[in-house]
């Protein structure tokens, strides 16, 4: 069973007169425990397709079924009720809540979204903290800690809440390229360790290489598709 | 409920100074506030206290009519041995009353044997006197303090008018409701204090010198005094007087008693409510404090940390909680500012105290104040505080909590 598939999705903006057409007509298949890139230049539409796999916008038309919801006509509620039970986010800019300790910033989200009973969630962040390497760590505030360490934490963050599928928008392009380098593998191992599905989009060609299907997009439309060592697909 | 609290304490915590100084201008308007109502609270107490403790009571019964002409003191609308006979049943039946005065209140002429001045003078037994306005021997500057049959007590002013002086003598010429002149020679037993309101200048004889002067066979009393057990009362024990009293009528079919608290007596009463008034608008001005500091801060809060609320809508927090998130900021607030003020503000009232601070009131001097606060008002105020300081922050955590999380997170 895919995890994600798209079917004519189109999403345009509308600015003054101006209709842009951020994506045309994608359509593509994602299955689970997959660890997908998107790639392209700034403006080919990478954020507006995380956007709608996140249910952070609806699109202008098609279909959009994530984890088999059609995910295409939630709003408000129900949008942030599908991102807090199925969606892990880490942002470029970490997003880390300053005023809680990096402990609390991974807690987050079982204690505001998911109401977790407090022992499991204690063992669930922990273990999460230990994966990432920042169990030393977790009574730091995202002041106290460098970017590399700020995004790790977002990295687990994301995945506390066990969802079936993270996205990460641009999660390297703050970091210097050896930490790029290493926040990716970590999402690669918690891929491999929990079989929940990363997509990240990125402009880093080096980083670009770790992720096992690369979608190009240019101008909004699929460009193309390779997998690590295969084949490319236009 | 806990977390939510414990996040928007650490928000709070964020903008130390921020939050100090919208917590402080909270104080200080509670404290304000509170020291207000303790003074002016003090200063009504002290005030109502004199005029009904000294000379009035706390209600009055006349027969029907009778105060609508107080001021010609007319002996044609007293109460007739019967008609005192069915009240006094009537108020021994009401627990509630502590006290009752008779009064014999007429006007006469004064003479020192040189000169004349009108004079109004009631006629009381001594006993029940004192113990409905208890206040009333601190009144007699002069002499013993209590009235004796053949002496007057009276009224200081007249008394430095007409130069008499304790154990002089003086006559009482008065006109009886029948329109006979009889006069009656006392010994000046005392030199009266005047006091604020109505009948605070009159002067005091024995009821039975008063049914002399007179010539009455019977006992007919203008005005029974009540003093009633507990002041908070007194709207309650003045309606169930006018239960009992207007049941009691007139061959005409119209009631024959009319039953008065102080406030429809006493001038005072404007000035008292006046002091209510100007509480209420010190209120409403904390309101407007609370109103405006605490919804300033909470704007720059949700503008300062819209990025933040869009991460926190993306990673799936539902638009309630983060209502909640900064509704009980503006709630925390508003406790702080409530529990600081209330401690700083009972300190104030308790210095005061201690400070016995004194002040005059018409001719009257040296009334020390006691400003008090009682614990309704603390709660009450305390309420104001919180409940504003959450409707301030209810607009900006409406709008944080229907912001679009795609919008905020691009917001630079």
């Amino acid at each position: 069973m895919s995890l994600i598939e798209a079917e004519n999705l189109s999403k345009q903006y509308i600015s003054g007169e101006i209709t842009i057409d951020a994506l045309k007509d994608l359509s593509f298949v994602i299955g689970p425990a997959s660890f997908i890139s998107f790639v392209g230049p700034s403006g080919s539409g990478k954020t507006t397709l995380l956007n709608l796999i996140g249910c952070l916008d609806t699109p202008t038309s098609g279909v959009l079924r994530v984890s088999g919801t059609d995910v295409s006509q939630l709003g408000g509620k129900s949008a942030a009720d599908f991102r807090g039970k199925n969606i892990g986010f880490i942002f470029q800019d970490f997003n880390l809540i300053p005023v809680l300790s990096v402990y609390e910033n991974v807690e987050y989200p079982l204690l505001m979204v998911q109401n977790t009973p407090a022992g499991e969630r204690q063992s669930r962040v922990l273990s999460l903290l230990d994966s990432v390497g920042m169990i030393e760590q977790k009574d730091k505030y995202p002041g106290q800690i460098s970017g590399g360490q700020k995004q790790r934490v977002a990295v687990a963050r994301a995945l506390v809440t066990r969802p079936k599928l993270v996205l990460a928008d641009e999660p390297t392009a703050n970091l210097d390229h050896k930490t790029a380098y290493m926040v990716i593998n970590i999402m690669k191992k918690m891929k491999d360790e929990s079989g929940i599905s990363f997509i990240f989009s990125t402009h880093d060609q080096k980083v670009v290489g770790e992720a096992e299907i690369i979608y190009t997009l240019e101008d909004g439309e699929l460009a193309g598709k390779s997998a690590k060592g295969g084949a490319r697909h236009v | 409920m806990f977390n939510l609290m414990r996040i928007a304490i650490r928000n709070l915590m964020r903008y130390k100074r921020r939050t100090f100084l919208t917590a402080s201008l909270i104080t200080m308007g509670v404290v304000f506030v509170l020291v207000f109502i303790a003074l002016s609270g003090s200063f009504k107490h002290m005030m109502v206290s004199q005029i009904t403790d000294s000379f009035l009571g706390h209600i009055q019964i006349h027969q029907k009519g009778y105060v609508a002409s107080i001021d010609t003191l007319p002996l044609t609308k007293s109460m007739g041995t019967q008609a005192v006979r069915k009240v006094k049943e009537a108020i021994n039946d009401v627990p509630e009353i502590e006290a009752y005065s008779m009064r014999i209140k007429f006007g006469g002429m004064f003479s020192n044997f040189v000169e004349t001045a009108n004079v109004r003078l009631n006629g009381v037994y001594p006993e029940e006197e004192i113990k409905t306005v208890p206040l009333f021997p601190e009144r007699i500057m002069e002499g013993k303090k209590g009235i004796t049959k053949g002496e007057i007590l009276v009224p200081e002013l007249l008394a430095k008018g007409m130069k008499v002086k304790i154990g002089d003598m003086i006559v009482v010429v008065a006109t009886n409701k029948d329109g006979s002149v009889n006069g009656k020679q006392f010994k000046v037993g005392g030199i009266l204090e005047s006091a604020t309101g109505p009948g605070g200048r009159d002067g005091y004889i024995h009821i039975d010198d008063a049914l002399e002067v007179l010539r009455m066979d019977e006992v007919q009393i203008s005005e029974i005094a009540l003093r009633i057990n507990n002041f908070v009362n007194l709207n309650a024990v003045h309606t169930k007087l006018n239960n009992i009293f207007l049941k009691e009528l007139n061959k005409a079919g119209k009631p024959v008693f009319e039953v008065h608290t102080w406030e429809q007596l006493s001038p005072f009463y404007n000035i008292a409510r006046m002091i209510d008034l100007m509480t209420f608008s010190i209120k409403l001005m904390l309101i407007a404090i609370v109103l405006i500091s605490i919804m300033n801060v909470m704007i720059m809060a949700v503008y300062e940390r819209v990025r933040e609320i869009g991460t926190i809508a993306a990673i799936g927090t539902l638009p309630k909680k983060i209502l909640s998130m900064f509704l009980i900021e503006g709630f925390s607030l508003g406790v702080l500012g409530a529990l600081i003020g209330n401690v700083i503000g009972i300190s104030i009232i308790y210095i005061l105290n201690i400070s016995r601070i004194t002040f005059d009131f018409g001719r009257q001097t040296g009334l020390v104040l006691e400003p008090t606060v009682n614990f309704t008002d603390i709660f009450t105020i305390s309420t104001i505080v919180i409940m504003v300081s959450v409707l301030a922050s209810l607009q900006p955590a409406f709008k944080a909590s229907r912001m679009e999380p795609i919008k905020a997170l691009r917001h630079v």
